[in-house]
Protein backbone atom coordinates (compact mmCIF):
# COMPACT_ATOMS: atom_id res chain seq x y z
CA UNK A 1 0.00 0.00 0.00
CA UNK A 2 1.46 3.36 -0.97
CA UNK A 3 1.26 6.61 1.01
CA UNK A 4 -1.21 8.10 -1.43
CA UNK A 5 -3.62 5.24 -0.96
CA UNK A 6 -3.46 5.63 2.85
CA UNK A 7 -4.63 9.22 2.41
CA UNK A 8 -7.39 8.02 0.12
CA UNK A 9 -8.47 5.47 2.75
CA UNK A 10 -8.81 8.18 5.40
CA UNK A 11 -10.76 10.50 3.10
CA UNK A 12 -13.00 7.68 1.87
CA UNK A 13 -13.77 6.57 5.43
CA UNK A 14 -14.76 10.12 6.43
CA UNK A 15 -17.01 10.51 3.39
CA UNK A 16 -18.70 7.15 3.94
CA UNK A 17 -19.27 7.88 7.68
CA UNK A 18 -20.66 11.32 6.80
CA UNK A 19 -22.92 9.98 4.08
CA UNK A 20 -24.10 7.21 6.43
CA UNK A 21 -25.07 9.70 9.16
CA UNK A 22 -26.87 11.90 6.61
CA UNK A 23 -28.74 8.82 5.40
CA UNK A 24 -29.80 7.98 8.98
CA UNK A 25 -31.07 11.58 9.37
CA UNK A 26 -33.12 11.22 6.20
CA UNK A 27 -34.43 7.82 7.33
CA UNK A 28 -35.55 9.58 10.55
CA UNK A 29 -37.68 11.92 8.42
CA UNK A 30 -39.45 8.89 6.97
CA UNK A 31 -39.99 6.77 10.07
CA UNK A 32 -40.53 9.14 13.03
CA UNK A 33 -44.22 9.57 13.95
CA UNK A 34 -44.93 13.31 13.60
CA UNK A 35 -43.54 16.70 12.62
CA UNK A 36 -41.81 17.62 15.91
CA UNK A 37 -40.02 14.26 16.12
CA UNK A 38 -39.00 14.56 12.47
CA UNK A 39 -37.34 17.91 13.21
CA UNK A 40 -34.72 16.06 15.29
CA UNK A 41 -33.36 14.02 12.39
CA UNK A 42 -32.14 16.81 10.10
CA UNK A 43 -30.89 19.06 12.94
CA UNK A 44 -28.74 16.32 14.50
CA UNK A 45 -27.75 13.28 12.53
CA UNK A 46 -27.10 15.32 9.41
CA UNK A 47 -24.99 18.05 11.11
CA UNK A 48 -22.33 15.50 12.07
CA UNK A 49 -22.79 13.79 8.71
CA UNK A 50 -22.01 17.02 6.91
CA UNK A 51 -19.21 17.68 9.44
CA UNK A 52 -17.51 14.39 8.59
CA UNK A 53 -17.82 15.07 4.85
CA UNK A 54 -16.33 18.56 5.36
CA UNK A 55 -13.42 17.14 7.38
CA UNK A 56 -12.97 14.63 4.56
CA UNK A 57 -12.86 17.50 2.07
CA UNK A 58 -10.28 19.43 4.11
CA UNK A 59 -8.23 16.23 4.58
CA UNK A 60 -8.28 15.54 0.84
CA UNK A 61 -7.00 19.03 0.02
CA UNK A 62 -4.28 18.69 2.65
CA UNK A 63 -3.18 15.09 2.06
CA UNK A 64 -3.60 14.82 -1.71
CA UNK A 65 -3.19 18.40 -2.93
CA UNK A 66 -0.86 19.51 -0.12
CA UNK A 67 -2.74 22.73 0.67
CA UNK A 68 -4.69 23.85 3.73
CA UNK A 69 -8.24 25.00 3.02
CA UNK A 70 -10.38 27.01 5.39
CA UNK A 71 -13.71 27.08 3.54
CA UNK A 72 -14.93 23.90 5.26
CA UNK A 73 -14.61 25.68 8.60
CA UNK A 74 -16.84 28.53 7.37
CA UNK A 75 -19.43 26.10 5.98
CA UNK A 76 -19.70 24.33 9.34
CA UNK A 77 -19.88 27.62 11.29
CA UNK A 78 -22.75 28.87 9.12
CA UNK A 79 -24.45 25.48 9.31
CA UNK A 80 -24.34 25.54 13.12
CA UNK A 81 -25.70 29.08 13.15
CA UNK A 82 -28.59 28.47 10.74
CA UNK A 83 -29.78 24.93 11.61
CA UNK A 84 -31.38 25.91 14.98
CA UNK A 85 -33.11 28.92 13.37
CA UNK A 86 -34.81 26.95 10.61
CA UNK A 87 -35.85 24.26 13.11
CA UNK A 88 -37.22 27.01 15.37
CA UNK A 89 -39.26 28.56 12.53
CA UNK A 90 -40.80 25.19 11.60
CA UNK A 91 -41.66 24.56 15.28
CA UNK A 92 -43.36 27.97 15.55
CA UNK A 93 -45.49 27.35 12.45
CA UNK A 94 -46.44 24.01 14.01
CA UNK A 95 -47.51 25.78 17.25
CA UNK A 96 -49.72 28.20 15.30
CA UNK A 97 -51.33 25.51 13.19
CA UNK A 98 -51.97 23.40 16.32
CA UNK A 99 -53.66 26.34 18.03
CA UNK A 100 -55.74 27.06 14.92
CA UNK A 101 -56.78 23.37 14.92
CA UNK A 102 -55.80 22.84 11.30
CA UNK A 103 -57.15 19.44 10.23
CA UNK A 104 -53.92 18.70 8.37
CA UNK A 105 -51.76 19.42 11.47
CA UNK A 106 -52.16 16.58 13.99
CA UNK A 107 -50.42 16.93 17.37
CA UNK A 108 -47.64 14.36 17.80
CA UNK A 109 -47.38 11.70 20.53
CA UNK A 110 -46.34 14.48 22.95
CA UNK A 111 -49.66 16.29 22.42
CA UNK A 112 -49.94 20.07 22.24
CA UNK A 113 -47.52 22.02 24.48
CA UNK A 114 -48.90 23.40 27.75
CA UNK A 115 -49.25 27.16 28.24
CA UNK A 116 -46.33 28.39 30.41
CA UNK A 117 -47.05 29.08 34.09
CA UNK A 118 -47.49 32.69 35.21
CA UNK A 119 -50.16 34.11 32.90
CA UNK A 120 -48.00 34.84 29.84
CA UNK A 121 -48.47 32.84 26.64
CA UNK A 122 -45.67 31.65 24.33
CA UNK A 123 -44.08 34.56 22.47
CA UNK A 124 -45.26 33.39 19.06
CA UNK A 125 -48.88 33.90 20.19
CA UNK A 126 -48.42 37.07 22.19
CA UNK A 127 -46.30 40.25 22.02
CA UNK A 128 -43.41 40.43 24.54
CA UNK A 129 -44.51 41.86 27.88
CA UNK A 130 -43.14 45.20 28.96
CA UNK A 131 -39.84 44.89 30.79
CA UNK A 132 -38.96 41.45 29.43
CA UNK A 133 -35.44 40.80 28.16
CA UNK A 134 -35.22 41.99 24.57
CA UNK A 135 -37.96 44.58 24.97
CA UNK A 136 -36.11 47.64 23.71
CA UNK A 137 -39.04 50.05 24.04
CA UNK A 138 -37.26 51.79 26.92
CA UNK A 139 -33.97 52.32 25.03
CA UNK B 1 -12.40 55.58 19.63
CA UNK B 2 -15.77 54.06 20.50
CA UNK B 3 -17.42 55.93 17.59
CA UNK B 4 -14.92 54.50 15.12
CA UNK B 5 -14.74 51.02 16.73
CA UNK B 6 -18.10 50.51 18.48
CA UNK B 7 -17.50 46.76 18.72
CA UNK B 8 -13.79 45.77 18.57
CA UNK B 9 -14.61 42.07 19.06
CA UNK B 10 -16.89 42.09 16.00
CA UNK B 11 -14.21 43.94 14.02
CA UNK B 12 -11.64 41.25 14.84
CA UNK B 13 -14.14 38.45 14.12
CA UNK B 14 -15.14 39.90 10.74
CA UNK B 15 -11.50 40.42 9.73
CA UNK B 16 -10.72 36.82 10.72
CA UNK B 17 -13.79 35.48 8.89
CA UNK B 18 -12.78 37.46 5.81
CA UNK B 19 -9.32 35.90 5.78
CA UNK B 20 -10.82 32.42 6.29
CA UNK B 21 -13.16 33.08 3.35
CA UNK B 22 -10.37 34.31 1.09
CA UNK B 23 -8.34 31.33 2.28
CA UNK B 24 -5.01 33.09 2.69
CA UNK B 25 -3.06 35.04 5.29
CA UNK B 26 -1.78 38.07 3.43
CA UNK B 27 -1.58 41.81 3.87
CA UNK B 28 -4.23 42.37 1.18
CA UNK B 29 -6.70 39.97 2.81
CA UNK B 30 -6.06 41.48 6.24
CA UNK B 31 -6.57 45.00 4.87
CA UNK B 32 -9.88 44.21 3.15
CA UNK B 33 -11.02 42.19 6.19
CA UNK B 34 -10.27 45.07 8.54
CA UNK B 35 -12.09 47.45 6.17
CA UNK B 36 -15.22 45.26 6.35
CA UNK B 37 -14.67 44.79 10.10
CA UNK B 38 -14.62 48.56 10.69
CA UNK B 39 -17.54 49.51 8.42
CA UNK B 40 -20.04 46.76 9.39
CA UNK B 41 -20.09 47.50 13.17
CA UNK B 42 -20.55 51.25 12.51
CA UNK B 43 -23.49 50.63 10.15
CA UNK B 44 -25.16 47.98 12.35
CA UNK B 45 -24.59 49.69 15.74
CA UNK B 46 -28.26 50.80 16.14
CA UNK B 47 -29.38 47.13 16.17
CA UNK B 48 -27.47 46.01 19.24
CA UNK B 49 -28.11 48.42 22.09
CA UNK B 50 -26.86 47.45 25.56
CA UNK B 51 -24.89 44.37 24.51
CA UNK B 52 -23.57 42.21 27.35
CA UNK B 53 -19.93 41.69 28.29
CA UNK B 54 -18.58 38.21 27.61
CA UNK B 55 -16.01 36.23 29.57
CA UNK B 56 -13.70 34.76 26.98
CA UNK B 57 -12.23 31.67 28.67
CA UNK B 58 -15.53 30.21 29.96
CA UNK B 59 -16.99 30.92 26.49
CA UNK B 60 -14.19 28.93 24.80
CA UNK B 61 -14.67 26.05 27.27
CA UNK B 62 -18.42 26.17 26.59
CA UNK B 63 -17.82 25.88 22.81
CA UNK B 64 -15.68 22.80 23.44
CA UNK B 65 -18.35 21.13 25.60
CA UNK B 66 -21.08 21.91 23.07
CA UNK B 67 -19.01 20.56 20.15
CA UNK B 68 -18.40 17.34 22.07
CA UNK B 69 -22.10 17.07 22.95
CA UNK B 70 -23.04 17.58 19.29
CA UNK B 71 -20.92 14.56 18.33
CA UNK B 72 -22.44 12.45 21.14
CA UNK B 73 -25.94 13.73 20.29
CA UNK B 74 -25.57 12.67 16.68
CA UNK B 75 -24.88 9.08 17.64
CA UNK B 76 -27.63 9.01 20.29
CA UNK B 77 -30.22 10.36 17.85
CA UNK B 78 -28.97 8.02 15.12
CA UNK B 79 -29.39 5.07 17.53
CA UNK B 80 -32.93 6.18 18.42
CA UNK B 81 -33.86 6.55 14.74
CA UNK B 82 -32.42 3.15 13.82
CA UNK B 83 -33.28 0.95 16.79
CA UNK B 84 -36.07 2.40 18.93
CA UNK B 85 -39.57 1.27 18.06
CA UNK B 86 -42.11 4.07 17.67
CA UNK B 87 -44.25 2.72 20.51
CA UNK B 88 -41.25 2.84 22.89
CA UNK B 89 -40.48 6.44 21.95
CA UNK B 90 -41.47 9.02 24.61
CA UNK B 91 -41.46 12.46 22.96
CA UNK B 92 -42.34 15.32 25.32
CA UNK B 93 -42.71 19.09 25.51
CA UNK B 94 -40.46 20.58 28.19
CA UNK B 95 -41.19 23.96 29.78
CA UNK B 96 -37.79 25.09 31.07
CA UNK B 97 -37.82 27.92 33.65
CA UNK B 98 -35.07 30.40 32.72
CA UNK B 99 -32.58 31.88 35.19
CA UNK B 100 -30.86 33.75 32.36
CA UNK B 101 -32.10 37.30 31.80
CA UNK B 102 -30.28 38.80 28.81
CA UNK B 103 -31.75 38.10 25.34
CA UNK B 104 -28.29 37.18 24.01
CA UNK B 105 -27.78 34.54 26.72
CA UNK B 106 -31.28 33.09 26.15
CA UNK B 107 -30.58 32.96 22.40
CA UNK B 108 -27.32 31.06 22.90
CA UNK B 109 -29.08 28.70 25.36
CA UNK B 110 -31.90 28.02 22.88
CA UNK B 111 -29.41 27.50 20.03
CA UNK B 112 -27.38 25.08 22.15
CA UNK B 113 -30.52 23.10 23.02
CA UNK B 114 -31.39 22.81 19.33
CA UNK B 115 -27.91 21.55 18.44
CA UNK B 116 -27.54 18.96 21.23
CA UNK B 117 -29.01 15.59 22.36
CA UNK B 118 -32.52 15.01 21.03
CA UNK B 119 -33.93 18.43 21.91
CA UNK B 120 -35.20 21.31 19.75
CA UNK B 121 -36.14 24.68 21.22
CA UNK B 122 -39.49 25.90 19.89
CA UNK B 123 -40.35 29.15 21.64
CA UNK B 124 -39.83 31.48 24.59
CA UNK B 125 -42.68 32.77 26.76
CA UNK B 126 -43.91 36.35 26.28
CA UNK B 127 -42.70 37.19 29.79
CA UNK B 128 -39.21 35.86 28.94
CA UNK B 129 -39.15 33.43 31.88
CA UNK B 130 -39.76 30.06 30.18
CA UNK B 131 -38.36 28.22 27.20
CA UNK B 132 -40.46 25.71 25.24
CA UNK B 133 -38.41 22.70 24.15
CA UNK B 134 -39.39 19.51 22.35
CA UNK B 135 -37.52 16.36 23.35
CA UNK B 136 -37.35 13.37 21.02
CA UNK B 137 -37.11 10.85 23.84
CA UNK B 138 -37.65 12.01 27.44
CA UNK B 139 -39.19 9.32 29.69
CA UNK B 140 -38.48 11.63 32.66
CA UNK B 141 -39.06 15.27 31.58
CA UNK B 142 -38.07 16.73 34.98
CA UNK B 143 -34.66 15.00 34.87
CA UNK B 144 -34.13 16.20 31.30
CA UNK B 145 -34.88 19.81 32.34
CA UNK B 146 -32.50 19.56 35.32
CA UNK B 147 -29.76 18.11 33.08
CA UNK B 148 -30.00 20.88 30.47
CA UNK B 149 -30.08 23.59 33.15
CA UNK B 150 -27.05 22.18 34.97
CA UNK B 151 -24.97 21.48 31.88
CA UNK B 152 -25.61 24.60 29.78
CA UNK B 153 -27.53 27.28 31.64
CA UNK B 154 -25.25 27.30 34.70
CA UNK B 155 -22.20 27.73 32.43
CA UNK B 156 -23.90 30.47 30.40
CA UNK B 157 -24.56 32.38 33.61
CA UNK B 158 -20.80 32.45 34.14
CA UNK B 159 -20.17 33.64 30.57
CA UNK B 160 -22.79 36.41 30.44
CA UNK B 161 -22.02 37.69 33.92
Amino acid sequence: MTAASAAEWIVSALIVIGAGLALVGSWGLVRLPSLMERLHGPTKASTLGLGAILIGSAAWFHLVRGVWTSHELLVSVFLFMTAPISANMIAKVHLHRLRAREASEPAGPAGAPAVPPGGADWATHEAPHEGTPGDFVGD
Amino acid sequence: MSRLFPHPGLTALLALMWMVMVGEVSFGALFLGLLVGVIVPIVTAPWWPGRPKLRFLPAAAYCGIVLWDIVVANFQVAAIILFKRTRDLRPAWLTIPLDLASPEAITVFAGTISLTPGTVSADVSACGKYLLVHALHAPDPAAEIAKVKARYEARLKGIFA
